[in-house]
């Protein structure tokens, strides 16, 4: 039998040979550097970091708009489709009706707009459109929400200053309450 | 059975409407007063069995064995149900058939899977992991060198967020099992930790969160604390024993014991490290929970602790009065499950099941409570509490924080996340079970 000490020191012991072995871990990994990293480091932060050069105007975005057929899925100037309207969008409270989440009414981040539309849109082609035209895209749904101008011109800088109207509606759950 | 020797005791009732001891369960051997105790007639349950024949089967061979076997042809209707089946550009849902599958496993063809782009089919040997961002040095693996790490094992359940939606709606939704909580499942997931890779890569101090991204159409995206990262998280490689299904992100997901499903990124491609999350769709426009006041709760990461009972449910109906068993399914994100009440009545009285061993930590635990039906109305209620002290919120309890639902959407929408309130299925005279509330 083994007294609570010896077993406390036999433990120690395991857990110093496991963090041995772990250093003496197989270390397969191959390094890489950033730039060869770059075509899959798509992320984009909600204060613009990561965002690309270029730029793009809603006027130019309604072209893009119409040259990928976005309103298949997305209906005549956003207002809706399969894949759900891009404008509109009520009070998020008080209302007869569970309100819809949408981009004017509910999504806190502009860049979040660029991000998801670079990543995975159109559906059946996604990552085919330039830089450019994500962000003409973009600037035309923000333009069909009223949250930019006709005119205004998306890009790096431009882009994270937009302030959606719903940038503080949300609390965080995390650190988890205990 | 039939000519064992009744003996005298009926189990005592544990709680209302004909609930009994939950040793009654365990090999007692107590026979049940109406159902069987005098043998040949006393109850439907008891009538005289046909005379015995030699089925087909005994005189003669059957068919080779195949090299990758498949369930028996008389199970063909044990299937997942398909939200998207042309693959319409649009998120397709594929449900496990909870009420027609019993222990807590779920086998890799049931289990559940969200996806956004369609089951992506990746290549392993073009397929690449890379961890990045805040990291010492940046790294690319390939999937056979991480085959070559050390790898651990774990039973844990994942849960889409939005499973169970359909429960919060005006009326209760009349479907089954499968389609009101069918977007959960429980395997025993194998790989590589997420920490002995960073142990690797070095994290820079600054880093605080990680992204995890995946290969598929829309490179989901998720931001997740890196304390998870070196916790428990997961660079899984095998379900079940066998490599990762396609439809759960073969050749590698990440798994994330005990946390929303989508944060498991299927088809892992990239991990970045970083200081703040990244706000990605599916932690601001998804995943977020409007609540009454017009704010919305985000990075609410937890699946809470949750129950329902799945024999029997909608669809599964019953035949005549007697014994049953009740049976169901618990689990908690929060860690083991420690108990598990069942009533009969509609939740005036309650009796703690039986929970099949072993109780694994965020994983499926299957209860049990032995029940005769006495062929009268009763209304069919699970409680699950886990060891952090969680207790699974009544109906009223849970809309009381979150609102009252404003209307009955299709059973396929998602109109609120991480609903866990106690179920109810009510039974009628006839045995026919129906969703309720109560």
């Amino acid at each position: 039998m083994f007294t609570r000490d010896e077993l406390a020191f036999a433990f120690v012991l395991a857990l110093g040979l496991s963090a041995a072995s772990a250093a003496d871990a197989p270390r397969l990994g191959q390094p890489i550097t950033p730039a060869d990293l770059t075509p899959w480091d798509i992320s984009i932060a909600p204060d613009g970091v990561g965002l690309p050069p270029g730029s793009g105007t809603p006027v130019q975005g309604a072209e893009v708009y119409a040259k990928f057929a976005c309103a298949l899925c997305h209906g005549d100037k956003g207002a809706g489709g399969p894949g759900g309207p891009l404008v509109g969008g009520g009070p998020l409270s008080g209302g007869s009706q569970a309100p819809a989440k949408l981009i004017g009414n509910y999504w806190p981040y502009a860049t979040t707009i660029f991000d998801f539309t670079r990543r995975a849109m159109p559906w059946q082609q996604p990552k085919t459109l330039t830089d450019n035209e994500v962000y003409a895209v973009t600037a035309y749904i923000l333009a069909l929400n009223k949250i930019i101008g006709e005119n205004d011109v998306m890009d790096a800088q431009t882009l994270p200053k937009v302030k959606m109207p719903n940038r503080d509606g949300f609390i965080s759950r995390y650190p988890e309450k205990r | 059975m039939g000519n064992r020797k009744a003996r005298t005791a009926s189990p005592a009732p544990a709680a209302g409407n004909g609930l009994l001891d939950r040793r009654a369960l365990l090999g007692s051997g107590i026979v049940f007063a109406g159902a069987m105790t005098t043998g040949i007639g006393a109850s439907p349950t008891g009538a005289a069995a046909e005379p015995l024949e030699v089925g087909p089967w005994s005189l003669g061979p059957g068919d080779p064995v195949p090299p990758y076997g498949q369930p028996s042809k008389f199970e063909r209707k044990v299937v997942r149900t398909l939200a998207n089946p042309k693959l319409e550009p649009r998120s397709s849902a594929a449900r496990t058939p909870h009420h027609l599958l019993n222990g807590t496993v779920t086998p890799n063809g049931l289990h559940f899977v969200i996806a956004r782009g369609g089951q992506t089919e990746i290549d392993p040997d073009k397929h690449r992991l890379v961890i990045h961002g805040l990291v010492k040095q940046p790294m690319v693996y390939t999937v056979e060198a991480l085959h070559r790490y050390p790898m651990v094992s774990r039973m844990t359940f994942v849960e889409c967020g939005g499973n169970s939606a359909p429960l919060y709606s005006k009326e209760p939704i009349q479907a089954d099992v499968q389609a009101l909580h069918g977007l959960c499942s429980c395997a025993e997931w194998t790989g590589v930790k997420l920490s002995t890779l960073l142990e690797e890569t070095g994290i820079d101090p600054r880093a605080k969160w990680f992204i995890a991204e995946g290969a598929d159409l829309p490179t989901m995206n998720r931001s997740i604390p890196l304390a998870k990262a070196m916790d428990d998280a997961m660079i899984a490689l095998y379900q079940n024993g066998e490599a990762i299904n396609p439809s759960n992100g073969y050749p590698m997901r990440l798994l994330l014991p005990g946390y929303e499903g989508n944060m498991n990124v299927k088809w892992l491609r990239r991990i970045k490290l970083v200081e703040a999350p990244v706000m990605a769709i599916n932690e601001t426009k998804q995943y977020t929970i409007l609540l009454p006041s017009g704010k919305a709760w985000q990075f609410y990461f937890p699946q809470e602790v949750k129950s329902f009972i799945t024999h029997p449910s909608p669809g599964l109906n019953m035949k005549d009065p007697g014994y049953y068993e009740v049976s169901g399914i618990a689990y908690s994100g929060n860690g083991r499950i420690s108990k598990v009440d069942v009533s009969a009545d509609g939740g005036k009285s309650w009796a703690p099941a039986g929970l099949q061993e072993p109780v694994l930590s965020k994983a499926f635990t299957r209860f049990r409570m032995a029940w005769n039906w006495d062929g009268a109305p009763a209304i069919l209620q699970s409680r699950a509490t886990d060891e952090a002290g969680n207790v699974q919120p009544t109906r009223a309890a849970f809309l009381a924080e979150r609102g009252e639902p404003k209307g009955t959407p299709p059973v396929v929408a998602f109109t609120m996340e991480h609903f866990n309130a106690i179920a109810s299925w009510g039974v009628n005279t006839k045995g026919e079970v129906s969703h309720v509330y109560a």
